[in-house]
């Protein structure tokens, strides 16, 4: 049954689109880094190791919870014991990762991308999708995308302790402070990089300001809905930034842990 | 100064229809309705489009030049190549009428579905007192010419035919944020109703809207996020939702 | 055909469904009534969005000296003392409510630091006066109003069942007659553009709102729309034009490149610090001061410069004078050999103004610039000439309820109705006037159907204005619509254009009644469904009626006044002020005769500085001090 623009009552056109552009690149380049970055977070995630040398913790097992986690590891302490699942031991790394993972799924701009790239809902402007039906985020599962805000609170604890992470970093393997090395740099931007995303959420934007009526009775919000605005103008660039920050600062340590590279230290 | 350019014009009804070339002078400067005019003068007298101010106020010349939806008259035909055939359809959102011409109408009953703007009882003309910021965003969303590009390019009806009863799509979107925001109106069901009558939670965000926009009207970081946000507000967020009860009133507002 | 002919029954009937006709289809659907609003396009596409300016109301947000008075007074100056006065009064007198009448409507205008209406600078108005969104004002007055109808509708169906039991848009359709029964108004017939099929309204009360008539001249600001229809339509249903000779043609209309041209560049962006210099850099417009007006502009660039900073102590700059005097120093500057090389002059903001000042303050003047034609007015001049923009001249109305003089049940409002602006309309008083008349004539309208009740039509008017819509189908080998059309512009664009003179006037009238004759051959390709061709065959019969009454009335006025220059009398004469030109229609052509102007009563005539009344006036008006 014709639907779409192909319904009856539409100009009979038999192309899905006239668009004479690439417009297949952008979804294909989404595609292809997301799975790719998939690829990489399922194998870490798995690995259950190379995720610290002191004093480096990986932002994929930080902060770890289970008693699992390798001596140092642990900053919070180690309230979850050993799981096994299937007689697998899981990895220390599946227990926080949901809270990262869940604030990207239901981020408005990865929503975009991914429904473009993955489902072709549509593919690119103007372009027919293939799906005969579509409901949209009105049902269970994706009504869940309404949970990005509490997502998104999660995601300013994970950035707390991120960024005590990189600060933990200015000290040399023998825990004594005053000290940077490659590593510091590459947590400190990873933990920048993931302040700037969480900051320039949609969320974090009628948080602060957006959901007020008049913005004349309240200058301070207003003045932070204003910077946030600014910063939303770029979510999307460091909705990017920030999911390679990630994966090369845990890729960083896994290869000094590994003895691959070696921590330079500047002092 | 003129030189030649060929185009692919959709011409037919409801019934039937097809793509039919023409050559047409192009000169210096114009835009893709000039040339459809030329087309309409020497060569086509009975081909149908629509237009009024050729100046990207009024929203009338929409179509899709190259696939894409676009207003005829901000169509610069420098912005192709020289040899470039350039096709040009009828929005492919809504029925056919004739040509280029496409019936709208479905726009206009949304319209009619989105309550009114409700000032304060007994206020009176000349009282309101409103900050230059506290209009700004809304005078974003009254920016819009209604050239519906927006609505044609949204999947959600574009490809979905059965949508359109519970969709009222981007335009009527920014019409309920401009209320929603709007320092006097004084309606507190705007959010549940986008939600649960107007269709707000079919939109998924692809951002189709905001590229096609003429006005550049942020619609979907300005208007139908800031939306979604308020239904989560009021819907999906219990500590919310537990306040508004004890409180007896819509949100924080 | 009839038989199957759409028939429908209102109350008012309003023809155009821009500010005007909007506004007066809300009072008149407040009073009660039924409604029908007929647009020729899509609701909410009528020329009302293009302007951009603002809305003239002497709020006195901005400077609280304003008031209705000095408002007044500026409007008559503008005109040069040929409005009819009572429409300039009840105009500044009602303008400011309005205004805040659409705030409560759901407009949302720019403010000020209190919150109130923010007024902008506008030429030929003391004070800061003007209303305004950005520069898309405009846009705003008609989308409210819009609005406002649907708001109505929404109450009718809550409360009637049926969102169009009161008020009902019709659009897309043409209207081709208004028709009369025992000499009065009994409704209208005209055809859907979309289907071609026909419809009859028959109703008691028609307002005419239907705009201007710039496509009736080459290079003009105006949309498709602009073909005079109700100028036409009164015309032809026994009512008068008034004063067709005036035409504003504004200053700065874009002239190159040519995907814009005609496109109006706004006076704010004069009065935000444009200036206007020809190709030999000079800022000319200090040479064209007129000795009426040397002690309100300044004759120095330094002065007009500081003016910008401090108005209270410095006469404003010369590029702010009202529009015809631009105009005509413009087109001095270019037939002197002085003009860019695409006959216009320069105007400049890019050197005066940061580029972020401007993008704020004149937003959709510079987007529509870039986005049309590449143009970045931050960084380079425009290139500027007069183009045709309104047409003061129109039907003449009683200045109260706005009824058509001569024919009962007739109304008009807006721009196709005469004497409000006199010989030239100030920039801003047009957004004003729809309001103030828009309302009028609703209400005039109530009024009338109040002691009048529906006039039925008769079969053989129906079958007449019937047969007319058939004939371009039925006739063979006749002339081309789009090429007489052009053939139009091209003689009214040349012969009675900005500068006119008596043997050009007269060689105009010839052709345009040739033209006219050629027209009742109009042939038209294809059928009746969406048929540009056929459409145009329709408006290309008002535009001739239009040019022909422009062209009569202007070789009879013997002086150059407002929207008037005439090469062979280049003075200003107030003998000639006391005269208005009134256009009737015999059936065949177009006569013009005279009649005279209103007095200015004496309580208005004291409100001006004699000194100021003598350079328009003759010392016998001046001796008797006003009407009474």
């Amino acid at each position: 049954m014709a639907n779409g623009v192909f319904s009856s009552s539409r100009a009979q056109i038999s192309e899905k689109t006239l668009r004479t552009d690439k417009w297949w690149l952008q979804p294909l380049i989404t595609f292809s880094v997301l799975v790719s970055f998939i690829i990489y977070a399922t194998f870490r995630a798995f690995e259950n190791g190379n995720y610290f040398v002191e004093p480096l913790i990986s932002p994929f097992y930080s902060p770890c919870l289970s008693t699992e986690c390798v001596q140092g590891a642990s900053l919070l302490g180690t309230p979850f014991g050993i799981i096994h699942i299937f007689g697998m031991t899981l990895s220390p790394a599946l227990i926080i990762l949901i809270f990262p993972l869940g604030f990207r799924m239901t981020c408005y701009y990865y929503r975009k991308a991914y429904y473009r790239a993955f489902w072709f809902s549509p593919p690119a402007c103007a372009v027919a999708e293939p799906k005969e039906k579509y409901t949209g985020e009105t049902r269970f599962p994706l009504l869940f995308q309404n949970a990005h805000r509490w997502f998104f609170y999660a995601g300013l604890v994970f950035n707390v302790l991120l960024t005590v992470d990189a600060i933990l970093a200015f000290r040399n393997p023998e825990k004594q402070w005053g000290h940077l090395s490659v590593g510091t740099l590459v947590l400190l931007a990873n933990a920048t990089f993931l302040w700037l995303y969480s900051l320039s959420c949609h969320t974090c934007r009628h948080t602060v300001g957006g959901r007020l009526r008049n913005f004349s009775k309240h200058p301070l919000r207003y003045k932070a809905w204003t910077l946030v605005s600014v910063l939303n103008h770029k979510h999307q660039n460091f909705a990017w930034i920030s999911l390679f920050g990630v994966a090369f600062a845990d890729f960083y340590v896994r290869q000094v842990a590994t003895g691959a590279f070696t921590n330079f230290y500047f002092f | 100064m003129a030189r030649k350019l060929k185009l692919r014009i959709w011409r037919g009804d409801s019934t039937s229809g097809g793509l039919k070339d023409v050559t047409v002078d192009v000169n210096e400067g114009e835009v893709v309705l000039d040339v459809i005019h030329r087309v309409q003068a020497e060569q086509m007298g009975d081909l149908a489009v629509r237009w009024n101010c050729k100046a990207g106020k009024c929203g009338s010349c929409s179509m899709e030049i190259n696939g894409k939806p676009r207003l005829a008259c901000m169509t610069q035909c420098a912005s192709f190549d020289e040899d470039e055939t350039i096709t040009i359809t009828p929005l492919r959102a809504f029925p056919v009428i004739k040509d280029l011409v496409t019936d709208v109408s479905f726009n206009y009953k949304k319209a009619m579905e989105i309550p009114a703007f409700e000032p304060p009882v007994g206020m009176k003309p000349g009282e309101p007192r409103m900050e230059q910021i506290d209009v700004e965003r809304s005078q974003e969303f009254r920016k819009c010419i209604e050239c519906f590009l927006c609505q044609n390019t949204c999947h959600v009806i574009r490809d979905h035919e059965e949508n359109k009863k519970s969709f009222a799509g981007p335009r009527f979107f920014i019409r309920i944020a401009e209320l929603d925001m709007h320092p006097l109106d004084i309606l507190r069901n705007r959010k549940k109703t986008a939600q649960e009558e107007h269709g707000l939670g079919l939109c998924n965000i692809t951002k189709c809207c905001t590229e096609v926009c003429p006005e550049h009207i942020r619609i979907t970081d300005n208007a139908i996020i800031p939306m979604k946000e308020r239904v989560v507000d009021q819907k999906y967020d219990p500590v919310r939702w537990l306040g508004s009860k004890i409180r007896k009133r819509e949100g924080i507002l | 055909m009839s038989s199957s002919l759409e028939r429908h029954k209102y109350d008012v009937l309003v023809i155009g469904a821009g500010g005007a006709g909007l506004r007066a289809a809300v009072e008149a659907r407040e009073a009660g009534l039924k409604v029908a609003i007929i647009c020729k396009s899509l609701f909410g596409k009528a020329h009302t969005v293009m302007a951009e300016g603002g809305a003239a109301a002497s709020m006195g947000n901005a400077n609280s000296n304003d008031n209705w008075q000095v408002h007044f007074r500026d409007t008559m100056r503008g005109g040069k003392f040929l409005n009819h006065y009572r429409m300039a009064e009840l105009h500044a007198k009602e303008s400011p409510d309005r205004i805040w009448e659409l705030e409560m409507w759901g407009a949302l205008f720019d403010r000020t630091k209190e919150g109130k209406i923010s007024q902008r600078n506008f030429g030929g108005h003391e004070y800061p006066r003007l209303a305004h969104v950005g520069d898309r004002t405009g846009l705003e007055l008609i989308r409210t109003m819009q609005q406002r109808i649907v708001a109505l509708q929404q109450k009718d169906a809550r409360d009637h069942g049926d969102a169009e039991s009161f008020i009902k848009v019709f659009a897309e359709l043409t209207i081709t007659d208004i028709l009369k029964e025992n000499g009065k108004v009994a409704g209208a017939y005209g055809y859907y553009r979309e289907t071609g099929a026909d419809v009859l309204f028959e109703a008691p009360a028609v307002v005419i709102a239907t705009g201007g008539v710039g496509k009736t001249f080459k290079i003009t600001s105006n949309s498709w729309e602009g073909t005079g229809d109700g100028h036409a339509l009164a015309l032809k249903a026994g009512a008068n034009l008034k004063d067709m000779e005036f035409l504003q043609f504004h200053p700065t209309g874009m002239v190159w490149p040519p995907s814009v041209r005609g496109i109006l560049v706004t006076e704010s962006v004069r009065g935000e610090g444009g200036i206007l210099t020809n190709s030999l850099g000079e800022r000319f417009m200090f040479k064209y001061i007129p000795d009426v007006f040397k002690d309100k502009y300044a004759d120095n660039e330094e002065e007009a410069d500081r003016w910008y900073t401090d108005q209270d102590n410095n006469r404003r700059p010369p590029e702010l004078l009202p529009r015809d005097e631009v105009a005509r120093a413009i087109n001095s500057e270019v037939k002197a050999g002085r003009g860019t090389e695409h006959g216009g002059v320069f105007l400049d903001v890019s050197k005066r103004i940061p580029a972020d000042v401007i993008k704020k303050r004149l937003p959709s003047m510079w987007h529509q610039f870039y986005e049309l034609a590449g143009v970045d007015i931050t960084k380079e001049a425009m290139e500027v000439g007069p183009t045709c923009h309104y047409v003061m001249g129109g039907v003449d109305v009683e200045p109260d309820n706005a009824a058509a003089i001569g024919v009962p049940g007739l109304f008009a409002a807006g721009e196709v109705a005469g004497g409000m602006h006199g010989s030239n309309r100030l920039g801003g008083n047009s957004l004003s006037d729809l309001l103030v008349f828009g309302r009028r004539a609703g209400m005039g309208a109530a009024e009338y159907v109040k002691n009048n009740s529906a006039n039925p039509v008769s079969q053989s008017t129906i079958d007449t204005a019937a047969a007319r819509i058939e004939a371009p189908f039925k006739r063979t080998g006749g002339e081309n619509p789009y090429a007489l059309h052009q053939e139009l512009q091209e003689v009214t664009h040349n012969l009675v254009g900005i500068i006119r003179t008596k043997s050009e006037l007269d060689d105009a009238i010839v052709k345009i009644a040739d033209i006219r004759r050629r027209s009742a051959s109009v042939t038209v390709q294809g059928d009746r469904k969406f048929n540009p061709g056929f459409h145009l065959a329709f408006d290309l019969d008002n535009m001739l009626l239009v040019a022909e009454s422009t062209a009569k009335s202007a070789v009879l006025r013997e002086e150059s006044r407002g929207g008037h220059t005439r090469d062979d009398f280049p003075g200003m004469n107030s003998t000639w002020r006391q005269v208005n030109h009134i256009s009737s229609f015999d059936g065949t052509q177009v006569n013009v005769a005279k009649k005279p102007l209103p007095a200015l009563p004496k309580e208005l005539f004291d409100l001006f500085d004699p000194h100021e009344l003598e350079k328009y006036m003759t010392p016998e008006e001046m001796s008797k001090g006003g009407s009474n």
